[in-house]
């Protein structure tokens, strides 16, 4: 299949599944609550004199953000489960990678607008500097997002036809969480400190580099993973 | 048109289809009877390529393009209005929805209002109209009168006519006897994944047929 059909199509199927969600609005408000309580119960649990909100608020950011898209990510294919809508999809003359990219798209599109909630609010709630570095820090939540939601993703489509798939989710995706994660913190903390811009250009690497080795293996694998 | 070969396929120990062969000529409508469990659903997914069979092979001529299904299920977006779901599913084919399409099948007032108002006999409407929206040469149908008022019914009966007399295949699988044979030029039985009785259907009527099925699946 060409690339340009492969990209129409993806990007056909992303834009239903938004609109779907925009009609439905349950998933972003329930994650969107969801994002509010936990920055409101970090902030008034914390201790500012034990630890500093600085070296505080890159990890509590970055686990704000896991449970949150891996609440988005539950929803991705249960979609297309209600109405056998996945068998049309799998029955029409697309490349089945084309149903990847669009709901690799959508969740993106799903788990940036949480960030966009997310990041004023940490700045808020934690009074941490972030406008003198947003552009590097937009950088590393990107680049972080799009790793961890490509292999979610994968795994969603993976798990959505199992009994558990809600809890089986969570148990494959962790583990492969934990590489962009640990580097995202460690970017995110260098910069909230104000560090050299240098100290983080080696996670910006790992973090682009793990994006296009997942992503392109889940492009591959996606359509193995779907079939009955 | 559409051809399968030495089909057999099983789920863990059930042999949902077990050496199965025939073909489908255009003008041709095939309807396979069978019990629930006979591996009706499953012959029309190897045929759809939807489940690939561990024996055999299907094939449909103008491959997944060719093929438009209606299944148990609507295969539609509740939150979407009926427009919008047509719209979607003719995109992934290239093409856009015909407009006269929802006026055969008496949908035109209801096209902007999302499928979940809608009464079940209406969703089934919307779900034929998608597996129409692309033109496609083979239909592919599993219980399609499930759900759908007389006048669905009806409608769904007329298309049906004029897919075959345009030379266009079909293949219906259903329980039912009554409600499949009147449309069949051919007509299969189906008992444990296999084909008992496969014949043109030479003017059977749904009670002689229904008696022949009566006695072949005993």
């Amino acid at each position: 299949m060409r690339s340009p059909d492969l990209l129409r199509h993806a990007w056909a199927v992303a834009a239903k599944d938004l609109l779907v969600e925009f009609r439905s609005r349950t998933a972003i408000l329930s994650v969107a609550v969801f994002v509010v309580l936990v920055l409101v119960v970090f902030n008034s649990a914390r201790d500012p004199t034990a630890v500093s909100n600085v070296d505080l608020a890159p990890s509590i950011l970055w686990v704000t953000f896991t449970f949150a898209a891996i609440l988005a990510l539950n929803r991705a294919f249960q979609i297309e489960l209600e109405n056998q809508a996945l068998e049309g999809l799998l029955l029409a003359p697309i490349d089945r990678s084309s149903i990847y990219l669009g709901k690799l798209i959508a969740n993106l599109v799903f788990v940036a607008t949480i960030e966009l909630i997310g990041v004023p609010l940490l700045a808020l709630f934690f009074n941490v500097q972030v406008l003198p570095f947003l552009l590097p820090l937009i950088a590393v939540i990107a680049l972080a997002t799009v790793g961890f939601v490509a292999v979610g993703t994968l795994f969603s489509a993976m798990t959505v036809r199992t009994r558990f798939a809600e809890l089986l989710l969570p148990v494959l995706l962790l583990p492969f969480m934990i590489p962009p994660l640990s580097w995202a913190v460690l970017a995110t903390g260098r910069l909230l400190a104000g560090r050299p811009l240098s100290e983080t250009l080696g996670w910006l690497n790992m973090l682009a580099v793990y994006d296009f080795v997942f992503v392109v293996l889940a492009v591959l694998l996606f359509p193995a993973t779907v079939n009955e | 048109m559409l051809r399968a070969e030495a089909l057999r396929h099983s789920f863990g120990a059930v042999r949902a289809l077990d050496d199965v062969s025939f073909s489908v000529q255009p003008g041709q409508t095939l309807a396979v009877f069978g019990p629930n469990g006979a591996g009706k659903t499953t012959l029309l997914k190897v045929l759809a390529g939807l489940i690939q069979p561990q024996r055999g092979r299907a094939q449909v001529d103008g491959g997944r393009r060719a093929i438009g299904w209606i299944g148990h299920q609507p295969q539609l977006y509740a939150q979407l209005t009926v427009r919008e779901n047509l719209r979607f599913w003719a995109s992934l084919y290239d093409v856009t929805p015909p407009g006269e399409l929802l006026a055969r099948l008496g949908l035109e007032e209801h096209a902007d209002r999302p499928v979940r108002a809608l009464s079940r006999g209406l969703v089934q409407r919307v779900a034929i109209a998608r597996a129409l929206t692309h033109d496609p040469t083979v239909l592919l149908l599993d219980e399609p009168f499930t759900g759908l008022d007389r006048v669905a019914a009806e409608a769904l009966s007329r298309l049906l006519g004029q897919h075959t007399a345009a030379g266009r295949a079909t293949v219906l699988v259903t329980h039912n006897v009554e409600e499949g044979t009147g449309l069949a030029t051919d007509v299969a039985f189906m008992r444990a994944g296999r084909f008992v009785h496969f014949a043109p259907r030479a003017g059977r009527g749904p009670e002689q047929v229904g008696e022949e099925y009566r006695d072949a699946i005993a």
